[in-house]
């Protein structure tokens, strides 16, 4: 019988598991053993493994991602949370200059084996402060690997490969993904980086969705299915290393693409897909490409207009029939705010 | 301090200004391409502070990482070679003079943004701990890295866990070409740790012995019990200019009259002059010997080969 879990004990479970298996493994992060655990995902972990492998810290971003490093540089495996990306902003020093670069400017001689695990935040008038998706900012960067799985199974078994990972691995959440449930394996297995996953085969036109924006690529899926139109999903799981191989054997045969990413689109994760899917075209015209991303603005807190900055599966859809039928086309399905957005109450 | 202790610190002094005279002169033929911030004048802090640790111990540094570098006994003939930018150095030509690393010898790096590796002695020092180890980390740094915020994140964070971390804040009076005054309402920076609940003493005169004194004391008091982290500031002078091999008294920033004391007091000269001459001798004889055999090995070595563009960047 299918074990059905949230994507948030998936990452729990996960990380539960490495820390028996490898006593080298150890989590740090501001509120990480507090009474709500980082949405559940650390509960009762610092009563399972004490203090000192599981770690509150000071509000000290860039010196407590140092501190992993140098951790790290000594043999353990940190996995370092950030319970909003935004604040990675803090650490970037230690992130870019150092973290992605001690393997090769020290010519092999050390290793960094950190995770960071980034929650994106949404909902409930988060802002503009606790609801940027950076993932794009690490991407750019060689030396770092980012991956952002959007389905419970895959939580589990990227945090796996990622703590086991040699190099610094960025763990991109959703934190409208921590709700979802899906099958989950009791047993450890890993996933690894170099596969997109094919999330539903189709026909007509490709969707690439971005971490929590697979789900609404499914659904926008479903409302295009009673238009006639077949559209294949793809959950490229890990953005670097990407697997740009499956995203073009799709493209090849839908001659269709639209990439939707949980970010802004300009210099965004959408626009790096798009230009590698172009490079392996020669003719212009031959494919239709179209990306969705955050509006280019800064993300506000008035329900309305939040509602109006994020793609959600109303929008992508509506995009999707554009590119089957012509930008003179016109159709919009008649849907609600996806539930996960409904129910999410806050404050956090 | 006896005999063998007083002639090692002078090896470690003797070898510092040695090479880095050397690389000075090689400098102008472009040989070595790489920016190079010479310690000549510092030498005795990172001689002071090495040979009071145990091999064991963990280094972590900064840019100007030539003294720090070789008084943790760095390789002499990889540190030349990666100068070179040579496939033998001790990064395979991909790190240069800002980024020596020597792991068998426990020194652990050097980075060139200011204060950016003293959170890894922490958190290295933090690991050690955890797995029952008694080697201590040494952090060092300049008056500079004290204005960067990471410098107090971490002295916190430090003094928090207690861990095992001696910082070592090596002020030379400059930042670049900014006097401390132009930057610090006081110049002070060891009292001003304090009240984060550390330990915190000051050498006034780049003295290596009271600095090997203090140290020692401090690293056998920090295996003995877990006191947690300690913190020296030392007073010292750059000689030459903040990168290149030359002086630069006549840049406008300071004047030769500020820097004549320490020249007056050179730690080289004072620490040579106790030792029994032949001894001396011997010593410099040999470290003249290797620093020459290292340079040529640079010279010979191959360059590194294109496809080393792409070694390195992961594991797998």
């Amino acid at each position: 019988m299918e074990r059905i879990i949230t994507y948030s004990e998936a990452i729990r479970e996960a990380t539960e598991q490495e820390m028996d298996r490898d006593p080298n493994v150890l989590v740090l992060g501001i509120g990480v053993p507090d009474h709500k655990g980082i949405y559940g995902t650390t509960k009762n972990l610092q009563e399972k493994f004490g203090t000192a492998r599981v770690l509150d810290t000071p509000l000290s971003e860039d010196a407590v991602t140092g501190f992993a490093i140098g951790a790290a540089l000594a043999g353990l495996r940190p996995i370092h949370i950030h319970i909003r990306m935004d604040f990675l902003l803090l650490a970037m020093n230690q992130l870019v200059n150092i973290a992605a670069k001690c393997r090769y400017m020290y010519g092999g001689t050390v290793s960094v084996p950190i995770v960071v695990r980034a929650i994106i935040g949404r909902s409930w008038g988060q802002g503009a402060q606790h609801s940027q998706a950076l993932h794009s900012f690490f991407m750019h960067v060689p030396g770092l690997k980012v991956v952002a799985p959007s389905t419970p199974y895959d939580a589990k078994g990227c945090l796996i490969q990622s703590i086991r990972d040699d190099d610094p691995v960025i763990f991109v959440e959703h934190r409208m993904l921590h709700s979802l449930k899906g099958h989950v394996p009791e047993k450890e297995y890993t996933v690894p980086f170099s596969k997109a996953r094919v999330l539903f085969e189709g026909s007509d036109v490709t969707l690439v969705g971005i971490s929590y924006m697979a789900v609404e690529c499914l659904r926008a899926r479903q409302y295009l299915g009673g238009v006639g139109i077949n559209a294949e999903v793809i959950d490229p799981v890990s953005l670097s290393p990407l697997d740009i191989e499956t995203i073009t054997r799709s493209v090849q045969k839908t001659k269709r693409l639209l990439i939707v990413d949980t970010g802004w689109t300009s210099c965004g994760s959408s626009a790096e897909i798009l230009a590698r899917i172009a490079e392996r075209f020669d003719e212009v015209g031959q494919v239709r490409l179209r990306r969705m991303g955050f509006e280019p603005v800064t993300c506000p807190t008035a329900k309305n207009l939040e509602t109006l900055f994020y793609p959600n599966s109303q929008k992508i859809a509506s995009m999707a029939y554009r590119l089957v039928h012509g930008e003179k086309s016109s159709w919009m399905p008649a849907v609600s705010d996806a539930p996960e957005i409904k129910e999410f109450k806050g404050p956090f | 301090m006896d005999a063998d202790k007083l002639a090692h610190l002078y090896r470690l002094i003797f070898r510092i200004r040695h090479v880095e005279e050397e690389v000075a002169r090689i400098y102008p033929s472009d040989k070595i391409k790489s920016p190079i911030h010479l310690s000549i004048g510092q030498e005795a802090v990172s001689a002071g502070v090495c040979a009071a640790l145990q091999p064991g111990d963990i280094f972590f540094g900064t840019y100007r990482s030539h003294g720090p570098y070789l008084a943790k006994g760095g390789d002499l003939k990889k540190m030349f070679a990666e100068l070179y930018g040579k496939f033998t150095g001790c990064t395979k030509g991909k790190g240069g003079s800002m980024h020596l690393i020597d792991v068998a010898h426990g020194y652990m790096g050097s980075s060139a943004v200011v204060a950016t590796t003293i959170s890894h002695a922490v958190g290295y020092a933090y690991a050690l701990r955890l797995r029952g180890s008694s080697a201590i980390v040494v952090s060092m740094f300049g008056d500079g890295a004290s204005e960067e915020g990471a410098f107090h994140e971490c002295i916190n964070l430090a003094t928090l866990h207690s861990v095992p971390v001696l910082f070592i804040c090596e002020n030379n009076l400059y930042a670049v070409h900014t006097h401390i005054r132009l930057r610090q309402k006081l110049n002070s920076i060891f009292e001003r740790v304090r009240p984060y609940g550390i330990q915190s003493e000051r050498v006034e005169n780049n003295d290596p012995i009271e600095l090997y004194n203090l140290v020692k004391n401090a690293a056998d008091e920090m295996r003995r019990t877990h006191i947690g982290p300690r913190f020296i500031e030392v007073m010292t002078y750059r000689w030459r200019e903040h990168v290149g091999p030359g002086e630069d008294y006549d840049a406008g920033y300071r004047d030769r009259t500020e820097a004549e004391p320490w020249m007056k007091s050179d730690q080289l000269k004072r620490i040579g002059e106790m030792l029994d001459p032949k001894v001396r001798m011997k010593i410099e004889e040999e470290e003249k010997d290797a620093i020459r055999k290292a340079i040529q090995f640079a010279e010979e070595s191959p360059l590194p080969a294109p496809e080393e563009l792409y070694t390195d960047m992961y594991k797998d």
